[in-house]
């Protein structure tokens, strides 16, 4: 399994793997194929691709982990990136389609509705993760300053399910909002559970050496 | 179904007619579920016959009403009508139907019926939704007594020159064109005249957002998104700016009058 991630092919069929929605929305666009809104499907379709994203992204990192597959993490930055294609699409489906491009039209829209300044938050935040995602960025911030940016990640999942819940909230209709939420909060739940392993780990390596000291 | 076509002011619009197919299967009816797609998936269960309509309340002659005779009641009209929903889409909608108003005057109303409420079917064994608590069910709508009474009201039968599809409120259903699409309640089996004001499914959902009247209007917004631009289904492509909401859906010719003095920001 490890060897067969090594190999050079599993790149690129991830990377049309996930162009795959894009392509299907495209041709949907272009032969009509989208149902009476297209707009709307457009909108929708972009959204939950990117919360699909977002928990693909998350999930690489527990997987690597529990699977003891190392190699997993060669995903990790494209999946990261596709979230961030999708998000943008999502994002311009509104300003194109529902507020035709108008900056005075999109700002009193942020302003209006709470679920669309969420949204809009959300896609604020990730811009600086993409931007930083390439090597020479990581070169030049350092490692650690790095790795403190992209932190930023783990607000997205909370900012993202409040968007779709305030969204859905319309309806009183939160059935796919708990399906997202429930594996969200089980990818960051792990992280957490994780990070007090790790400072229980530390306490009682730390005791250990302050018993063992001799007196 | 066949229907002369109507000679009422303004129930014929010149616009270019919605297709058949969008407006049969993007639709909202809670009933059938939440998405605009699910109801044409699941309103097949839907029992159309036999079917009743009591007309009651404050009425000097209540009555039950078999489809049947409901639909040779008075003579059947073909209006073109534009359609509104408050979600910010619209469509244009050949309905066939007549004058709700021939029905309330066949019951005769009594001095002081002021409104006229209607409840719609709530099967759970036909509708997998009611019982869902999106909404309470029955779904119920209402007018106030000369909304109802105006010739440009509906009691619809068919669209296109046929019976209606389920999903579109089959067997009979209000049309309302100058208000927001969720005040034409569909498959309609109680009409109530009333004294006071009848809560409204969607008023007793969220009462800051959706008010008795809910008249189109591009002035007043909804609390969560603007009314003044719409899509057009079909007809406005995805990088068409959207179209501009008229005044009571363009119908204001015919039903402004009905809301002379009062301050529609409140009563909205």
């Amino acid at each position: 399994m490890a060897r067969a991630l090594l190999h050079p092919a599993p790149k690129p069929l991830v990377f049309v793997l996930s162009l795959l929605p894009f392509a299907w929305l495209v041709y949907g666009a272009f032969a009509d194929k989208l149902g009476a809104n297209p707009a709307e499907y457009l909108s929708r379709a972009t959204g939950d691709w990117t919360l699909r994203f977002l928990c693909l992204t998350l999930a690489v990192t527990p997987l690597r982990v529990m699977a003891k597959l190392p190699t997993l993490q060669r995903f990790r930055r494209m999946l990261g990136l596709f979230t961030y294609f999708y998000v943008f699409l999502h994002f311009l489906t509104w300003a194109w389609f529902d507020q035709g491009l108008d900056p005075g039209e999109m700002g009193k829209d942020i302003a209006k509705r709470p679920f669309i300044l969420v949204g809009f938050l959300s896609f604020l935040l990730l811009t600086p993760l993409a931007a930083t995602s390439f090597n020479r960025a990581v070169k030049a911030m350092g490692a650690k300053r790095w790795q403190a940016l992209h932190r930023i990640v783990y607000a997205i999942p909370f900012t993202a399910i409040l968007h779709f819940f305030w969204m859905r909230a319309g309806k009183n209709d939160f059935a796919e909002v708990a399906v997202y939420a429930a594996i969200l909060a089980v990818l960051l739940g792990w992280r957490v559970r994780e990070a007090l392993r790790r400072r229980k780990g530390v306490g009682v390596a730390a005791r250990a050496q302050a018993t063992s000291r001799p007196s | 179904l066949a229907a002369v076509r109507s000679t009422v002011p303004g129930a014929v619009t010149m616009e270019k007619i919605t297709e058949y197919k969008d407006a049969s299967s993007y639709n909202n009816f809670y009933e059938f579920g939440t998405d605009k797609s699910d109801p044409a998936q699941n309103a097949h269960t839907l029992k159309t016959r036999p079917w009743t309509v009591e007309v009651e309340g404050l009425v000097k002659k209540p009555g039950k009403y078999a489809i049947e005779d409901l639909l040779k009641l008075s003579a059947q009209e073909e209006r073109i009508y534009r359609l509104r929903c408050v979600e910010g889409w619209s469509m244009v909608v050949p309905w066939v139907g007549y004058p709700l108003a021939k029905l309330i005057e066949k019951v005769e109303p009594l001095g002081n019926a002021k409104y006229v409420e209607f409840l719609t079917l709530a099967d759970p064994k036909t509708m997998p939704f009611v019982g869902s608590r999106v909404l309470e069910w029955p779904y119920a709508e209402g007018l106030r007594m000369d909304e109802a009474m105006h010739p440009l009201t509906l009691l619809t039968f068919g669209m296109y020159g046929e019976v209606l599809p389920n999903q579109n409120g089959a067997p009979v259903r209000i049309v309302v064109p100058w208000k927001y699409g969720f005040k034409s309640a569909k498959s309609i089996v109680k009409i109530r005249l009333t004294e006071q004001m009848p809560r409204t499914a969607w008023n007793k959902a969220a009462a800051n957002e959706y008010g008795f009247y809910s008249n189109v209007n591009p002035n007043v917004d909804h609390p969560r998104w603007s009314q003044a631009t719409e899509r057009r289904i079909g007809e406005d492509g995805l990088f068409a700016k959207k179209r501009k909401t008229l005044m009571f859906n363009g119908y204001e010719a015919q039903v402004g009058q009905m809301y002379a003095g009062m301050d529609l920001k409140k009563n909205y």
